[in-house]
């Protein structure tokens, strides 16, 4: 702050001149990077913003506002929800948020409503330096990335700024902006195992019978009960995010068939869970989350995310803006996006394992040792650190799944909301009930 | 001369006095009255409403249908989920009961000293100085399979392999609501116990009666409220609970109130709202069935 009042001063506007600037630029509003200069004249009433953001626990730890804060000048508080209560205060009470911070899957729940507003390209600096996933629907290489779910780029353009709908080619306004992602696959403890676990058909396995474990929560667990069914070369699905009732019946089928044979040790709705239960060794194969790999190892217990042949479940989250927001406020929250892109935030969720949409910038906030170990998929060099400073994993590890292409070019479907969600609710409840 | 005589006077006073009385105490009663309109009444009219309302991927969309209603009514999984809590609300009130009514007779009629009697049942009370929640997964490590329990079996050459049922099962459920709702039954038991009077029981001897007979026909009947209000507390509790069930099976099983959770997880607010009235109509049955029976009030003003 300091030294942007200073630049001001330097620049010798006076008061006067301030006042005939701003009436020119009022209208036309002008956005530029948060670092660099955004039109000055705006400098002294900007810091008088707040930004509610809205989002997450996983997505906002509160270090990110802080941080935003500090380099941006105004205050940025953010509140981190339960998903329901995120989605329902997104929906009913748009007007009480700024910024909305929401999954890939509460996204089709929102566009239709129209709470938010199209965020115009051109405003986004980093834009051509993202991921082609989010922005192309492409890998690196050019090779489409799947669309099967909610696919972050299925959901990403509109074609006017009001647009209740998303389109799926590439125009002048984006829904939302991606902040962060990552891929899951089957967690498992190497140790009880003791052979190579390479198909999602493991999960089903009567090997593992009172020994595996899911997710609770209807639209990932019958996602990652598909890839297992797919695996075992039971039923090829056209879209495993998007399911039929029959393909909802012949799943939740499958999984009632198991749990009658008492397949299932247990089901994990919270994070915590699903760490305990493996570290416990009540499950030794289990859907999971990274960061949970990561705490299971930190207590000293083997435990892989293992990759897999079919390829991984991906999931991401992404900003938005409200629609309410306008004239200073919506500067600032094109100057607040375009902070989430410059790679603070980017290095931050590297640490916890989770991917940057920007990975170019977040490298420049990583160590030459951080970068290769979580992005390039080599061996770590010194001890690697969490983002607050302590070590989680040993020189020398690799980080399962290898480089960022080797999983991220292996997405096999998207976290999702289905069109049959009601129905899959109840099939849900009649298995858990079962 | 005063126009009225005497004693009309003083009734018109009284009159006034009544009507007075009357009026401070409906303004006694107002607060609490306001605070359970506003947020409990409300509400409760909220979620009525929206149990009839009709909803799609964003939220609820306001109209009359009876959907919700039916679903549920159908639905085998309502059923399978109401015998589910049933069975555990009748376990676990069975096993409290019992316990209840054995502790708070050793408290009353062997420890003869009113102090003692009650330094015991607040003992009775220290392990709930911690949530309810915490109590709750502490069983966790202790009842898994490579928990404390299956270690000492295992020590002790009873069992070779661990014992899988102890942990994420219905046994775990039914462990721990036991833990849980022992003392809510024992309380009010220990308190209609404490009111016997001494001289009733000895004039039951005196007549002859042994003391099963003492128990069945004396102390049993003059507990009865006590017994009564403490199954309240017990079967709601169970009824309204989803948080030990699905930590205790490890999400394996469900109670009514999981069904509406992952419903309202989904933005699917009003089957949800539909489950609860039906759920809340059951219990307003339930209770108002058992009220009908005894005078809980009686025994709660004594």
């Amino acid at each position: 702050m300091k030294d942007k009042k200073h630049k001001i001063w330097n620049k010798g506007i006076t008061r006067r001149k301030m006042l005939k600037t701003m009436a020119t630029a009022a209208g036309t509003a002008i956005g530029a990077g948060a670092f660099s200069g955004f039109p000055m004249v705006w400098a002294q009433k900007l810091k008088d913003v707040k930004l509610l953001h809205v989002g997450s626990p996983y997505s906002i730890p509160a270090e990110i506002a802080k941080q935003a804060t500090k380099d941006l000048g105004f205050e940025i508080e953010s509140q981190a929800l339960a998903s329901d209560v995120l989605q329902t205060r997104v929906l009913t009470q748009a007007k009480t948020v700024d910024i909305a911070d929401l999954s890939y899957v509460v996204w089709p729940r929102v566009i239709p409503r129209g709470v938010c507003q199209g965020i115009e390209i051109s405003k986004i600096k980093e834009w051509n330096n993202m991921v082609p996933i989010f922005t192309q629907g492409k890998n690196a290489d050019g090779s489409p990335s799947s669309m099967e779910g909610s696919a972050p780029y299925k959901l990403m353009y509109l074609e006017k700024p009001d647009a209740r709908k998303t389109v799926k080619k590439q125009t002048d306004y984006a829904l939302s902006v991606p902040t962060i992602y990552n891929a899951d696959t089957l967690g498992i403890r190497p140790d009880l195992i003791n052979r190579p676990i390479e198909k999602w058909s493991e999960l089903f396995n009567p090997e593992f019978r009172g020994k595996a474990g899911l997710i609770d929560y209807p639209g990932v667990g019958i996602m990652d009960s598909a890839m297992a069914i797919e695996s075992m070369g039971k039923h090829k699905y056209a879209d495993k995010g998007n399911m039929t009732r029959e393909e909802i019946d012949l799943t939740v089928g499958y999984l009632k068939k198991l749990k009658a044979q008492g397949h299932w040790r247990a089901f994990w709705t919270h994070f915590d869970e699903s760490v305990n239960l493996m570290a416990s060794g009540e499950v030794i194969i289990q859907s999971m989350w990274s960061p949970a790999v990561t705490a299971v190892r930190a207590r000293g217990i083997p435990c892989v995310y293992q990759p897999l042949k079919e390829g991984y479940r991906a999931w991401g989250n992404s900003l938005g803006i409200m629609k309410h927001l306008s004239g200073l406020k919506l500067e600032a929250a094109y100057e607040y996006l375009n902070w989430y892109l410059s790679g603070w935030y980017g290095g931050f969720i590297a640490r916890q394992g989770y991917y940057s949409a920007v990975p170019s910038t977040a490298k420049k906030f990583l160590t030459s040792d951080e970068w290769n170990y979580w992005y390039e998929g080599k061996p770590a060099q010194n001890d690697i650190l969490d983002p607050y400073g302590k070590a989680q994993e040993k020189a020398g590890h690799v980080r399962d799944g290898g480089s960022f292409w080797e999983r991220m070019g292996k997405i096999a479907c998207w976290n999702a909301v289905m069109k049959e969600d009601r129905y899959l609710t109840k099939k849900w409840n009649e298995f858990v009930a079962s | 001369m005063n126009s009225l005589p005497p004693d009309s006077d003083q009734k018109a006073q009284d009159v006034i006095a009544v009507a007075r009385g009357r009026l401070v105490s409906r303004f006694q009663a107002a607060p609490l009255a306001i605070v359970l309109f506003l947020f409990f009444g409300l509400p409760l009219a909220v979620v009525v409403a929206i149990g009839f309302c009709d909803f799609d991927l964003s939220g609820i969309i306001p109209d009359f249908t009876l959907t919700n209603f039916q679903e549920l009514i159908t639905s085998g999984t309502t059923y399978a989920l109401y015998a589910r809590s049933i069975m555990y609300a009748g376990v676990v009130w069975l096993i409290t009961v019992i316990l209840g009514f054995t502790i708070s007779y050793f408290l009353v009629f062997y420890v003869r000293n009113f102090l003692v009697a009650l330094a015991l049942l607040l003992l009775c009370t220290i392990p709930f100085w911690t949530s309810a929640v915490i109590r709750t997964i502490a069983w966790i490590p202790f009842l898994g399979k490579n928990g404390l329990f299956n270690h000492l079996l295992i020590q002790m050459g009873l069992i070779n392999n661990p014992l899988e049922f102890l942990l994420f099962s219905n046994f775990a459920v039914i462990i721990s609501y036991v833990h849980l709702f022992t003392l809510p039954m024992l309380v009010p038991i220990c308190n209609a116990m404490f009111q016997i009077d001494q001289e009733v029981i000895e004039a039951a001897r005196d007549a002859g009666a042994n003391s099963v007979q003492v128990i069945a026909h004396v102390v049993i009947p003059l507990c009865k409220n006590g017994i009564v209000l403490g199954s309240i507390l017990v079967v709601t509790f169970i009824l309204g609970d989803f948080f030990t069930v699905r930590i205790m099976t490890g999400g394996k099983y469900a109670s009514v109130v999981s069904a509406m959770s992952y419903e309202i997880g989904y933005m699917q607010y009003p089957p949800a709202a539909a489950a609860a009235v039906v759920l809340i109509i059951i219990v307003v049955l339930m209770v108002s069935l058992v009220t009908r029976m005894v005078d809980v009030q009686k025994s709660l003003v004594e």
